[in-house]
């Protein structure tokens, strides 16, 4: 069974949100709310600086303390994939997985349950690329099984340099930025 | 230099994301007090057992009030859920992994132990009821009159007490994107600060209710049996004492345990000395300093010291500070936990 992951080359994003905007549209979130965002870092005193533009979302962490948390198991791993996913209709609403989230990935929707990315779930399972990484205007982003060697992902992760957001946390986290 | 933007949400800005609010601090230090007024409750439980005067401690009363208290700490707790109508879910499983799930179970357990608690006392403490539908009478009775059944009821109290004080802590304290959270004092402190509260709580209402017998009345007893947790007769003088011992025990340890919690932080992680700052400056230092340490803790220590020593005359103060301080201390520990975050190491920041 795959186990889905996500590479984002930075030094070909150019934040550009269109992934952002096409999260929001695909998975119709709330207004005001987002699942995957922009994150820009800039280093270094003026003249020498150097700055990196990541697209962050759920890391969909190998060892996910908001599962581990989650008293109705409405946060779990979904088989197809290992994905972390949230069942809505399980969910109470009582935001143990935000707190325990080290990336604030996770936010309370207006209709009562707690929403995040879910790596476009309902399109992996038609065999597409979640909506940001098809909408990516620099091919910045790619998407694939970590588990298989020879998907692209597997590759990229074993040619390049790469890091992870707060390897520190011990969550593993998936979602990986080429340098 | 490091400068970074984001175009995320964040809820300095949105209050919409908050986390948890009022409801969880209100919950934290009311289950705290009830798990406190448990233990106390069971430990006078043990002394009827021997068949010693219970109003040289307390009553058995303890437990109305304590169910009360627990029915309002629920109360809170639902009222922070995002989707109340759904918590029946938390109870058509069982999840080992979360502390959250054994704190859902063990609550329910608590709330059964605290009904049956109260109903044997009912009948004495709301002496109405007890002539009313004398079959309650008989009932109590049936369970006071026999040691060892009290005894069982009395250790289920004392265990399961500390097992709800204990877990207000560790719900906060297996968070680990949280690192203020992320130090194991934190469930004793939770526990020592409960019993604390209950002391003073107890020890609050014996000086306010506790100067008259009980009215006897349908109402006006229904009320004094929840005012009066120390019994329908006026408490003996020393009673009021010993819970005051045990309140000024109880602070000093309290007052250890933040100290090791402050030591920890501090010389831990990057991650977990930027928590720390976070008590030491910014604005959730004046509450943590002067809210919780000075007049939850070392004021009321003081005062208690001196009331004890017969240098200032007894008064309700230094319960009333205790019980604020304690209440202080979740909502601090409870907000300025949520604003802390791990330090990435690659960034600094």
């Amino acid at each position: 069974m795959a186990r889905f992951g996500m590479v984002i080359d930075t030094a070909r994003c150019v934040g550009c949100m269109d992934c952002v905007v096409a999260c929001q549209t695909e998975n119709d979130v709330p207004t005001g709310f987002c699942r995957d965002w922009i994150t820009t870092e800039v280093r270094g005193t003026f003249p020498t600086l150097t700055m990196e533009i990541r697209s962050e979302r759920c890391n969909h962490c190998d060892n996910p303390p908001c599962v581990q948390c989650c008293p109705t198991g409405a946060s779990h791993v979904e088989p197809f994939g290992k994905t972390v996913q949230v069942t809505a209709n399980r969910c109470i609403g009582c935001k143990a997985c935000i707190a325990s989230c080290p990336y604030d990935a996770r936010f309370v929707h207006p209709k009562g349950y707690v929403d995040k990315c879910t790596f476009c779930l309902h399109r992996t399972k038609e065999g597409k690329d979640p909506a940001c990484v098809s909408v990516c205007p620099t091919h910045c982003m790619y998407f694939g099984d970590l588990d298989d060697p020879q998907s692209t992902v597997s590759q990229l992760l074993t040619a390049r340099k790469w890091h992870t957001l707060l390897p520190e946390a011990g969550t593993r986290p998936r979602v990986f930025y080429l340098t | 230099m490091l400068e970074l933007t984001t175009t995320r949400h964040n809820p300095l800005i949105d209050p919409t994301l908050h986390v948890w609010g009022w409801e969880i601090p209100v919950y934290l230090f009311l289950g705290g007090m009830v798990a406190g007024m448990m233990v106390f409750a069971g430990l006078a439980m043990l002394k009827t057992a021997k068949g010693e005067d219970t109003r040289n401690f307390f009553s058995l009363q303890t437990p109305l009030l304590a169910f009360v208290l627990l029915n309002l700490g629920m109360l809170a707790l639902l009222l922070d859920l995002a989707h109340p109508l759904y918590v029946w879910a938390i109870y058509i499983t069982f999840m080992p992994a979360s502390p959250m799930a054994w704190g859902s179970w063990v609550l329910l357990i608590v709330y059964a132990i605290l009904l049956v608690s109260a109903l044997i006392r009912l009948p004495e403490a709301w002496p109405w009821i007890g002539r009313t539908l004398p079959v309650t009478r008989k009932a109590s009775d049936w369970f006071v009159t026999s040691p060892a059944r009290l005894r069982a009821l009395a250790w289920i109290n004392i265990v399961f007490g500390i097992a709800v004080g204990v877990y207000t802590g560790i719900l906060l304290n297996t968070m680990v994107a949280r690192p203020l959270w992320n130090t194991s004092v934190l469930p004793v402190l939770f526990l020592v600060s409960g019993l604390s509260a209950a002391a003073a709580a107890l020890h609050l209402a014996a000086r306010v209710f506790g100067k008259r017998p009980a009215p006897q009345g349908m109402i006006s007893g229904a009320i004094a049996a929840l005012g009066q947790p120390l019994g329908p007769q006026p408490p003996a003088p020393h009673t009021a004492e010993s819970l005051q011992r045990a309140d000024i025990g109880l602070l000093a340890v309290e007052l250890v345990l933040i100290f090791l919690l402050l030591i920890g932080l501090v010389t831990s992680s990057t991650s977990h000395g930027a928590a720390a700052s976070l008590l030491f400056s910014g604005k959730y230092a004046v509450m943590f300093w002067v809210g919780v340490v000075a007049v939850g803790i070392v004021i009321p220590l003081v005062m208690q010291l001196l009331e004890m020593s017969h240098r200032l005359r007894h008064t309700i103060v230094p319960a009333v500070l205790v019980l604020a301080g304690g209440f202080a201390l979740r909502w601090v520990l409870v907000n300025a936990g949520q604003a802390s975050a791990i330090v990435s190491a690659a960034t600094g920041q």
